[in-house]
C-alpha cells in the first residue's frame, strides 16, 4: 500500500473518530449540553487527535528508520572483497542493488527464478522493462536485490498493518474514554499549544540548520584546504577539476572576493545613501501630504522590483550605455573612441544595485526622522533657524543612530545580493581599484561553483559552503549590530 | 528707576533695530534653504527617473515578445519527401524522422517562385523558416497520415533573424555580411509580409513551450507551471506555519529567554542573505534528504523557509492590532484562551496575515539566487507533471535568457519580464484591494 493511500486511509479513521465522538459525547449529554465539560466537538477532536497522531508518528519513524536498517543489513551482506572498496563504490553497488530489485518487481515469476540463476541475464531483460542497468551485475548483486525486494515488501506490509493498528487502538480508546466529566477542551487545546510551540520552533531549527549545514561542509573543506589559505589567500584559481581528478587542487584565497564585495556595496552604498537619505528628508520635512502620498510609494515600488530584473537592466542597458558613452567622452577628449568603461564593470553593478537600495535607505530614514519628537524641531524653528539648519543641526543629530542602524541593514543587503553582481559585475577575480573593470563577489563566486555538475568531494564545490558561512556571519554582524544601535536609540525619547 | 537705568539701553536698541544696517546672513541661508529643498526633490526625481528608465527600458524591448512573426502559406506533405518508399504502415518512425524542414522549404520556395535548382537560393529560403518547423510539421502528420500527399495552409514559425527583423530589431542599414539576414531574405520577407503571408500573430508559444535554444520556439510554459507549484507549496507550509509560530509568540509565549531567542532569530532570519537558503537547500533538501535536485518541491521548500520570517512579521502585527478589549469581551464571557484566539481575535487579523502572506509570496515569486544553487537552472523542455519532476522558475527562466547572446533573445528576456513584473502588480494590487476592502481602525 503506498504512503498516500495509507495516509488517506488514516485520515478516513480521523474523521470518522470525529464524527464518533461528538456523537457520543451528544448521547451522554442527552439533550443537556451543558452536562458536558466541553462543547460536544471537542469530543470529537480528542478522538481524531488520538487516531492521528499516533499512527502519524508510527509512520514518521519508519519512514526514517526502515532505509536505513534495510540499507545496513543488506550492505553487512556484502562480499568481503566489496566490502573493502571505498564508500563511493560501496554506495555505486547500492544503487545498482536497488535499481536491479525495482525492476524485479516488474518481471514474472519465471522470469525472476532465470534471473536468480544467470545474473548476466538479468540486464537485457530488465532493460526490456525499462530499466537500464550501467553493467553487469555480479551474481551476489542479484541475490542481495531480492533480499531487499523481500525485505521492502516485508517492511511495507508491517508499516501498513502498524499504522493501521495504531489509529484505530487510539480511536478505540479515545472513544471509550468520552464521558461527561472529561476535560476534553483542554486535551484538544494541549495539543494546540505544542503545534504552536513547534511550528515557532521551525525559525530556530532553520538557523540550526543554515550554521549546522554550512559548517560540516565547510570544516570538510577545511580538512581539504587549510584555513589560513582561505582566509588570506589573495588568489583566487579553484581550477575546475576533471571528473575523477579531485586532487587537483587550485587556490581558495577569499581575499579578492571579498574585496570585491565591499567594493561594489561601497559604489552602491554612494548612490544609495545621498538619495535615499535625501528624499527621506524631503519626503519627513517638506513634501505636503498629497505628494507624499503619490512618491512614497513610488519609490518603494523600487523595492519590490525583483533584482534579477536589476539585474538584466544592468546588463541590456546601464552596462553598454556606460561603456558607449564613455567611449564618446574619451573620444571627444582624445580622439580615441576606445571605451574606458567595461559594460560588466564594479561601476555598473554598483549603480544599478545602489538604485535598488534607494527605497531601503529612504523609507527605513524617513520612519527614523518622523519618530524625532516634534518640540525639538519647534524649539529650533522657535529660536529662528530655517528648515534646513533645523533638519541639519538637530533632526538628523538626534536620528542619527538610528539612521546609521539603517545604513547598516541596506550595506548587509548590498553584501549579499546577489542577481546583479551575477548579471553585471563579471567573473574575474582580481584585485585592483579601477571601478571600471570587471570585479567579482562571494555571492557570484557561490552561483558558479554550484551550477552545474556537483560532486560533494571536491573542495571545488565544497569552497561554496565555507564563502556561504562567511557571507552568513558578515551579515548576521552587521544585522545584530544594526538592531542594537535601533534598539538604544528606541529608548531614548520614551 | 527701572526708567531711568533702562534708557540707554533702549536707546542702543533702537539703534540697532534698523535691519538694513546689521547681515544676519538672511539671503545666503534662504538661498542655502532653497538648495537644500531642490537637494531633496532631485533626490526623489533621481530614483523615479530611474524607475521610469527601468520599466520603459523593459517595456520598450520586451512588447516585441507577444507578438510572433509566422508565415502562413500552402505547405504541401509530399509524399516524395516524408516518405519516399513508402514504408509508414510497416514503420512508423519513417513520420518521426522524416526531413520535414524539406517540407516547409519546398513550400516557401513554391509561394517565393524561387527554382528549386538553385542550391544557394534554397538555402537562404531554409533559413527564413524556424528550425522548430520539423516537430510542427511532424505533429501535424502524426495526429493525421491521411494528410500525406495532400496541400494545406500552415503558419509556419519564421526564423528568429526573420522575427526580428520583421519587427525592426535588425539594422539593415548595416552592410550586409554584418548581419544575420541577407538582402535577399528581406526582399522575400517584404514580398511575403505584402501578399499577407507573413504577419504577426499573438505568441501563444511564449506561455505554453518549454525551454529550447531557438528563440522563436522557447516559451515559458515550464517556468510558469514550475512557479505555480512553488507557489502553492509555498502557500500551503508557510502560511499555517507562519500564523501558527505567531500566534504562540504574540498570544501565548512567556515572556523568557526561549521567546527571547526565538524572536532574535527571526529577526535576523529575514535579514539573511537569499543564496544563503539556497546553500541550506541544497545541503539539507538535496544532499541530506535526498529529494531530486532542479523539483520544483525542493524550491517550494526553500521559499516557505524565506518566507516564513516576512509572513511571521506581518501576522504579529495584524494580531498586536486587534484591541484588547475583544481579547477582554471573549474571556469575561467564559472562553479559553485558545478559543479567544481562534474564534475572534485571528478572524478580525485575517485581512492583514492575508495581505502580509501575499506581499511574501510576491518577494518568493521574483527570487532567483537560491533556486540557481537547487539545480533549477536546467533546460527542461517538458512541462512538469508533478512538483518532483525537473522544472524551471520564471525569474530563472529569465536569468537562463538573460545569458544567451541571440539578439533575439533579449526581446525574450524583456518579455519574460513583463510577465513577472505582471504578475507581481496583481498580487500587489490584490493585497492593496484587500487592506482597503478589510481594514478597519479601531
Amino acid at each position: 500500500m503506498s504512503i498516500s493511500l495509507l495516509l488517506l486511509l488514516v485520515a478516513a479513521i480521523g474523521v470518522v473518530g470525529y464524527v464518533a465522538g461528538n456523537r457520543r459525547a451528544q448521547a451522554l449529554a442527552g439533550g443537556r449540553l451543558s452536562s458536558l465539560h466541553s462543547r460536544p466537538g471537542y469530543y470529537g477532536s480528542l478522538v481524531a487527535i488520538w487516531a492521528l497522531l499516533p499512527a502519524v508518528a508510527v509512520l514518521l519513524v519508519w519512514i526514517v528508520a526502515s532505509p536505513a536498517y534495510i540499507g545496513s543489513s543488506i550492505r553487512a551482506g556484502f562480499p568481503e572483497t566489496v566490502k573493502a572498496e571505498s564508500q563511493a563504490a560501496q554506495n555505486l553497488n547500492y544503487n545498482m542493488i536497488g535499481a536491479i530489485a525495482r525492476g524485479l518487481r516488474l518481471l514474472t515469476p519465471e522470469e525472476r527464478a532465470t534471473i536468480g540463476a544467470d545474473a548476466a541475464s538479468a540486464r537485457p531483460l530488465l532493460a526490456a522493462r525499462g530499466v537500464p542497468l550501467a553493467a553487469d551485475p555480479a551474481p551476489y548483486m542479484v541475490q542481495a536485490a531480492q533480499n531487499l525486494d523481500r525485505m521492502t515488501t516485508t517492511s511495507r506490509m508491517l508499516v501498513t498493518g502498524l499504522v493501521i493498528a495504531a489509529a484505530l487502538a487510539g480511536a478505540v480508546v479515545a472513544y471509550r474514554s468520552v464521558a461527561p466529566r472529561l476535560r476534553a477542551r483542554n486535551r484538544v487545546e494541549g495539543v494546540m499549544l505544542a503545534g504552536l510551540v513547534g511550528a515557532s520552533s521551525i525559525a530556530i531549527l532553520t538557523t540550526i540548520g543554515i550554521v549546522a549545514s554550512m559548517l560540516t561542509e565547510a570544516i570538510h573543506f577545511f580538512s581539504m584546504v587549510p584555513a589560513s589559505e582561505f582566509f588570506f589567500g589573495t588568489v583566487w584559481d579553484p581550477r575546475f577539476a576533471a571528473a575523477g581528478t579531485t586532487d587537483s587542487s587550485g587556490q581558495f584565497g577569499l581575499i579578492p572576493l571579498l574585496a570585491g564585495t565591499l567594493y561594489i556595496g561601497f559604489v552602491a552604498m554612494l548612490v544609495a545613501v545621498p538619495v535615499g537619505l535625501f528624499s527621506a528628508v524631503y519626503m519627513a520635512e517638506y513634501a505636503s501630504p498629497h505628494f507624499r502620498s503619490v512618491a512614497k510609494p513610488l519609490i518603494e515600488v523600487l523595492a519590490g522590483i525583483p533584482t534579477i530584473v536589476y539585474g538584466f537592466f544592468a546588463l541590456a542597458s546601464v552596462g553598454p550605455f556606460l561603456r558607449d558613452i564613455s567611449g564618446q567622452l574619451n573620444g571627444l577628449a582624445t580622439g580615441n573612441y576606445a571605451s574606458f568603461i567595461q559594460a560588466q564593470s564594479v561601476l555598473t553593478a554598483g549603480f544599478v544595485m545602489g538604485i535598488m537600495l534607494i527605497p531601503y535607505v529612504s523609507s527605513l530614514s524617513d520612519d527614523i526622522i518622523t519618530a524625532v519628537p516634534r518640540a525639538l524641531r519647534d524649539g529650533s524653528l522657535g529660536l529662528g533657524a530655517t528648515r534646513s539648519e533645523t533638519v541639519k543641526r538637530v533632526v538628523l543629530p538626534a536620528a542619527l543612530p538610528g539612521i546609521v542602524g539603517a545604513l547598516l541593514m541596506t550595506a548587509s543587503r548590498a553584501i549579499g545580493e546577489t542577481m546583479i553582481v551575477v548579471l553585471a559585475a563579471g567573473v574575474a577575480a582580481r584585485m585592483q581599484l579601477n571601478p571600471f573593470e570587471p570585479m567579482t563577489t562571494v555571492t557570484v563566486k557561490i552561483v558558479n561553483q554550484l551550477t552545474g555538475d556537483l560532486e560533494f568531494t571536491s573542495p571545488q564545490t565544497l569552497v561554496a559552503f565555507a564563502l556561504g558561512i562567511t557571507l552568513f556571519f558578515i551579515t548576521l554582524c552587521l544585522n545584530i549590530y544594526a538592531l542594537y544601535i535601533v534598539r538604544k536609540y528606541r529608548e531614548q525619547y520614551e | 528707576m527701572t526708567e531711568v537705568t533702562t534708557s540707554p539701553a533702549t536707546a542702543a536698541f533702537k539703534a540697532s533695530a534698523r535691519p538694513e544696517r546689521r547681515d544676519i546672513g538672511l539671503r545666503r541661508r534662504y538661498a542655502a534653504e532653497r538648495r537644500f529643498r531642490l537637494y531633496g526633490l532631485a533626490a526623489i526625481a533621481f530614483g523615479l527617473l530611474f524607475l521610469f528608465l527601468l520599466l520603459s527600458s523593459v517595456v520598450s524591448k520586451g512588447y516585441t515578445a507577444f507578438l510572433q512573426t509566422k508565415i502562413t502559406i500552402p505547405v504541401e506533405f509530399s509524399e516524395q519527401v516524408i516518405d519516399k518508399d513508402g514504408e509508414r504502415a510497416s514503420d512508423p518512425k519513417v513520420l518521426m524522422t522524416a526531413n520535414y524542414p524539406v517540407v516547409a522549404r519546398n513550400a516557401l520556395a513554391k509561394a517565393l517562385g524561387v527554382d528549386p535548382s538553385d542550391r544557394a537560393a534554397m538555402r537562404e529560403v531554409g533559413g527564413m523558416v524556424s528550425d522548430s518547423v520539423r516537430v510542427q510539421l511532424r505533429d501535424i502528420v502524426v495526429a493525421d497520415p491521411s494528410i500525406i500527399g495532400k496541400t494545406t495552409d500552415v503558419a509556419i514559425l519564421a526564423h528568429g533573424n526573420v522575427d526580428s527583423a520583421y519587427k525592426g530589431q535588425i539594422d539593415l542599414s548595416v552592410d550586409e555580411k554584418n548581419r544575420k539576414v541577407s538582402d535577399r531574405q528581406v526582399g522575400w520577407m517584404n514580398q511575403l509580409a505584402e501578399a499577407g503571408a507573413l504577419a504577426g500573430h499573438f505568441n501563444t508559444g511564449l506561455f505554453t513551450n518549454g525551454a529550447s535554444s531557438r528563440p522563436e520556439a522557447a516559451g515559458l510554459g515550464v517556468a510558469l507551471v514550475g512557479s505555480l507549484y512553488m507557489m502553492l507549496i509555498v502557500l500551503v507550509l508557510s502560511l499555517p506555519i507562519g500564523v501558527a509560530a505567531s500566534i504562540y509568540l504574540e498570544e501565548f509565549a512567556p515572556k523568557n529567554r526561549f521567546t527571547d531567542l526565538i524572536e532574535v532569530n527571526i529577526n535576523n532570519l529575514a535579514a539573511v542573505p537569499s543564496i544563503v537558503y539556497g546553500l541550506l537547500g541544497l545541503a539539507v533538501f538535496v544532499n541530506f534528504a535526498g529529494f531530486p535536485r532542479s523539483a520544483a518541491l525542493v524550491g517550494g521548500l526553500v521559499l516557505t523557509l524565506m518566507t516564513l520570517p516576512t509572513i511571521i512579521i506581518a501576522t504579529r502585527a495584524a494580531l498586536k492590532a486587534v484591541p484588547p478589549s475583544i481579547r477582554a469581551a471573549a474571556l469575561g464571557l467564559g472562553a479559553s484562551n485558545m478559543q479567544t484566539v481562534f474564534h475572534h481575535v485571528l478572524p478580525l487579523a485575517m485581512p492583514g496575515i492575508l495581505t502580509g502572506t501575499i506581499i511574501g509570496l510576491a518577494h518568493a515569486l521574483g527570487e532567483t539566487a537560491p533556486l540557481l544553487l537547487i539545480g533549477m537552472v536546467a533546460f527542461v523542455a517538458d512541462v512538469p507533471a508533478t512538483p518532483l519532476d525537473p522544472a524551471t522558475a520564471l525569474p530563472v527562466q529569465i536569468y537562463m535568457w538573460a545569458n544567451e547572446a541571440e539578439r533575439a533573445f533579449v526581446e525574450r528576456t524583456s518579455g519574460a519580464i513583463i510577465v513577472l513584473l505582471l504578475f507581481l502588480i496583481l498580487m500587489n494590487v490584490g493585497a492593496i484591494l484587500l487592506r482597503r476592502r478589510f481594514e478597519r481602525r479601531w
